[in-house]
């Protein structure tokens, strides 16, 4: 299984909820980053090891990650 | 990995009801997961264009800017009243109010009791996060013992203050009631368990089963002065210990 997110920066807001929540610890805050409106956002790091549990997009409180998953044979 | 970011490949995203609005609650605010759980829920029936939601006074104010079907703004507090009319007006539509603790458990009181005692065919959905988010942090009627907000800074004292006012064990013990619980939206199991929720009390509005109320144990991590994943331990910690988890009842 193999999953991956997009996370949509414009609408983010950095309560690092998403991160807390994730249960591989791959979402972060981009270093020295922030949008339009001021905010720090955050980013997803190893990608490769996201397996699409949505966890982080069902805690999001801005609705702002969309999630994938794809399953990969062999 | 570009192959798995394709359209066919989607498990989670926002939906659609909620839209591009930039909402301005607090990061890490409760109130964005539940809007989030409302417009999944109202997509998933099909009744957008037979819903009817009222929004409160405080922070959830502009609701109406954020979930698009149609709502109305009620005056401090009486929302269930406004609710009351256009369930009798319109007795096919799904009628839902959206309220913080200081809107319901405090100005609102009296309507929410006699809303909730006459078995108005509505549902309630009650944020409680122990204090007035909007107005800078006061104290409200459902703040904690103890707990310190800008006009108890020694902490709330049952001399001085009262008791923190557990209004859905009373919405309980009222005839009219068919559906009282009492949920949270800090993990992703409280998530699924509110979502089922505020599901249930939704189709008890349509289907005209009584008065329902869901509350929901929130945070306020700039009321509180915490970061939003402190606020959900405190929360976990502190709040789960006077306002229990669960269904209070459930005659569905």
């Amino acid at each position: 299984m193999k999953g991956a997110i997009v996370v949509n920066t414009e609408r983010c807001k950095g309560c690092e909820l998403c991160a807390e929540a994730c249960p591989l610890d791959l979402i972060h805050l981009a270093d020295k980053m922030v949008n339009r409106r001021g905010y720090r956002y955050v980013e997803q790091s190893d990608a490769e090891r996201c397996t699409g549990c949505t966890s982080c997009a069902i805690v999001c409180p801005d609705g702002c990650i969309t999630v994938y998953r794809k399953k990969i044979e062999n | 990995m570009e192959n798995v970011i394709s359209p066919e490949n989607i498990v989670y995203q926002k939906p659609t009801l909620l839209n591009d609005n930039d909402m301005h609650y607090c990061p890490g605010c409760s109130h964005g997961v539940v809007h989030k759980l409302i417009a999944e829920i109202i997509e998933e029936m099909g009744v957008a264009d037979k819903t009817v939601g009222i929004s409160p006074v405080g922070c959830a104010v502009f609701a109406y800017n954020y979930v698009d079907i149609d709502w109305q703004e009620a005056a401090h507090g009486r929302a269930p009243a406004l609710a009351t009319a256009i369930k009798r007006l319109w007795p096919d539509r799904l009628v839902f109010t959206y309220q913080g603790d200081g809107d319901l458990a405090c100005i609102g009181t009296a309507e929410t009791i006699h809303a909730l005692n006459r078995g108005e065919n509505i549902a309630i959905i009650f944020i409680n996060n122990a204090i007035y988010g909007m107005t800078g942090g006061q104290m409200a009627p459902t703040t904690l013992m103890g707990m310190k907000t800008s006009t108890c800074p020694y902490g709330r004292q049952a001399d001085l203050h009262g008791f923190p006012l557990k209004i859905t064990e009373i919405a309980a013990q009222l005839e009219g009631t068919c559906y009282v619980t009492r949920q949270s939206v800090h993990s992703v199991a409280a998530i699924r368990k509110a979502k089922r929720a505020i599901r249930q009390a939704f189709e008890n509005s349509i289907n005209r089963r009584g008065s329902s109320l869901v509350e929901i144990v929130s945070t306020c991590s700039s009321g509180w002065k915490k970061t939003p994943i402190e606020a959900n331990k405190w929360m976990e910690e502190h709040m789960f210990d006077y306002y229990h988890l669960g269904d209070l009842k459930n005659n569905c």
